[in-house]
């Protein structure tokens, strides 16, 4: 994983509304600046130019000629298809274990101890200091040296293997995902009318103050997915074949075209994932919570 | 907040107790030194080294001067327009999630079959004539690049849409030209943001890893294969100490690279709120 999550701020100005926005003055005035068009020819050149490569790369059959047959072995390639299980898998139960621990972790330092609030920045800045490939050999040396239970109890499957290193990996996005979406509403006086009709704290943060912040949890859910759908330092230190793993296995046993084929259609759907959260994070103004720039 | 803690301490507080603590000691668990003189002494780690810093360095001042340009062009466009919805997202893909796909994009590109290598040659120019392929450090550097451009658009858009067009209308209304306005106003106010974000691109790029995996297997001579070969690799007696050595060294440069950050950030804050 990166180390750039810190880059994840609140959306202050994600205003999808009819009304008319007074538009700032253009530095251009309409006349297209040439420093502007500079940089977008050399970015879609740079940036589109690999990915137009690779699609026509991932064209080239086995055969040598044109079509969509590496698209089609995808289906029945069983390493594949199993490994990519495996990795949705990880993704989903990651996701949901990061928004029940974090959510009433974020809600109770917000109401409490507003105090911890830095200390709970530093921690969830952690997993960025601490490169994967270092976590990774940690883990190998839990592997060798723990008692015989708990790598009975964790190694034996990639899915326990992975899924609760993998919450780690993603605290820097999730931690400020959550805490801008609480920011954003009125904790206090929700959590207030809430308690006193009756409502327990579990009531409160599943029927109170998760449908008010539905797209900053689903944004930390969706950057989870993402992030476990493409790790592959640790799991591929620690010899689990998951789906990135498989893509590598694939490559290096020949069959390089059906690798790119699912690299385009891995980059595709992570951007689909978080084009959706920008709308998503767009449509509800008060609410308005995450986005990745 | 307890479960939350006890999960850290458990799930990253353990692992990190491992690395540094099988660093630190011999094989028979005595207290040592001796696994951070041996990678300091090996001509290969230093090598290593060396080589990280230089790919983490160039790629970081290129990722730079090219993310805040292109920022900057992206934040002229009108905010919640579709090219800012496009390129943020696509640069959130790119920098955060695209390690191995965007490898094999590059294989496909620039591989010794990859398309472009081929079109050139077909042309008459013979890509990998000299000493370049895709799996030397400037073939994955170039890779790398692909993903720090998009983490500094990320890192710098947030300052640069926090350069308030009154400084400009102050700065002009004064009487200073285009360049004046550069050079006294913006560069100062965005300099420590675009330090700060730079030091990011480096860390980034020093604990790195996925990419280069996709492209080149350990074979490549950065720290991350070398710890990969040392865990993995049994080549060494005594070789997985080192490794976790080289781990403990590592997280040592990032924790470096982070005070500075921490610092420029301070700085950058008092204008930029």
């Amino acid at each position: 994983m990166s180390f750039g999550e810190v880059g994840i701020v609140a959306a202050d100005e994600t205003v999808a509304g009819p009304e008319p926005q007074p538009r700032p003055k253009m530095r251009g005035r309409g006349r297209p600046r040439i420093w502007r068009v500079a940089i977008f020819l050399l970015a879609t050149v740079y940036f589109i130019g690999p990915l137009v490569a690779a699609f026509k790369y991932s064209l080239i059959q086995s055969n040598g000629s044109y079509g969509f047959g590496n698209y089609g072995q995808i289906a029945q390639n069983s390493a594949i298809r199993s490994a990519l299980f495996t990795s949705l898998e990880i993704a989903v139960i990651t996701a949901v274990v990061v928004v029940v621990l974090m959510l009433p972790t974020v809600v109770w330092v917000r109401l409490r101890a507003p105090k911890l609030t830095l200390v709970m920045e530093g921690v969830t800045l952690l997993p960025i200091v601490i490169p994967p490939v270092v976590l990774a050999a940690g883990l190998e040396e839990l592997q060798i040296h723990a008692p015989e239970w708990v790598v009975k109890l964790l190694f034996n499957h990639p899915l326990t293997a992975l899924a609760p290193f993998y919450v780690i990996l993603a605290l820097p996005f999730t931690y400020r995902a959550l805490d801008n979406g609480v920011r954003a509403i009125d904790l206090h006086t929700l959590v207030d009318a809430s308690r006193s009709l009756g409502a327990s704290w579990r009531q409160t943060i599943t029927q109170v103050i998760l449908p008010n912040i539905q797209t900053a949890v689903l944004g930390a859910m969706f950057l989870t997915i993402a992030l476990c759908l493409g790790e592959v330092v640790i799991a591929s230190l620690l010899l689990y074949h998951t789906f990135p793993v498989e893509l590598i296995q694939a490559s290096l046993s020949g069959t390089a075209g059906i690798s790119v084929a699912l690299s385009i259609m891995t980059l595709a759907f992570t951007f689909a994932l978080l084009f959706a959260l920008s709308f998503l994070a767009g449509r509800r103004h008060r609410a308005s919570s995450i986005k990745v720039i | 907040m307890l479960p939350f803690a006890v999960y850290v301490l458990v799930f990253l507080g353990l692992p990190l107790y491992m690395v540094i603590h099988g660093a630190f000691t011999t094989d028979a668990g005595h207290f040592t030194l001796g696994n951070f003189k041996a990678t300091f002494n090996s001509p290969a780690y230093k090598t290593a080294f060396k080589n990280s810093v230089i790919l983490s360095v160039w790629t970081s001042l290129v990722g730079a001067v090219f993310g805040v340009w292109l920022a900057a062009a992206v934040v002229a466009a009108r905010p919640g327009g579709m090219l800012r919805r496009v390129v943020s997202s696509a640069s959130g893909v790119l920098a955060y999630f695209a390690g191995v796909p965007l490898a094999f994009a590059w294989v496909a590109t620039l591989g010794a079959e990859g398309v472009v290598t081929v079109l050139l040659k077909d042309i008459g120019i013979n890509l990998y004539a000299g000493s370049f392929t895709i799996s030397s450090l400037l073939g994955v550097g170039l890779a790398y690049v692909y993903f720090q451009v998009p983490l500094m658009v990320i890192l710098i858009t947030p300052a640069l849409e926090g350069l308030r067009p009154q400084w400009r209308e102050a700065a002009e209304g004064l009487g200073a030209t285009k360049l004046a306005y550069l050079r006294h106003v913006a560069i100062p106010v965005m300099a420590p943001s675009v330090i700060g974000a730079t030091l990011i691109l480096f860390g980034n790029a020093f604990s790195a890893y996925a990419t280069a995996l996709a492209l080149v297997g350990s074979t490549l001579n950065i720290v991350p294969a070398q710890i990969d070969d040392a865990i993995n690799g049994n080549v060494l007696v005594n070789a997985d100490r080192l490794g976790l050595a080289l781990g403990v060294e590592m997280i040592a440069v990032i924790v470096v690279v982070m005070v500075g950050y921490w610092l420029v950030q301070r700085r950058a804050r008092r204008w930029l709120q």
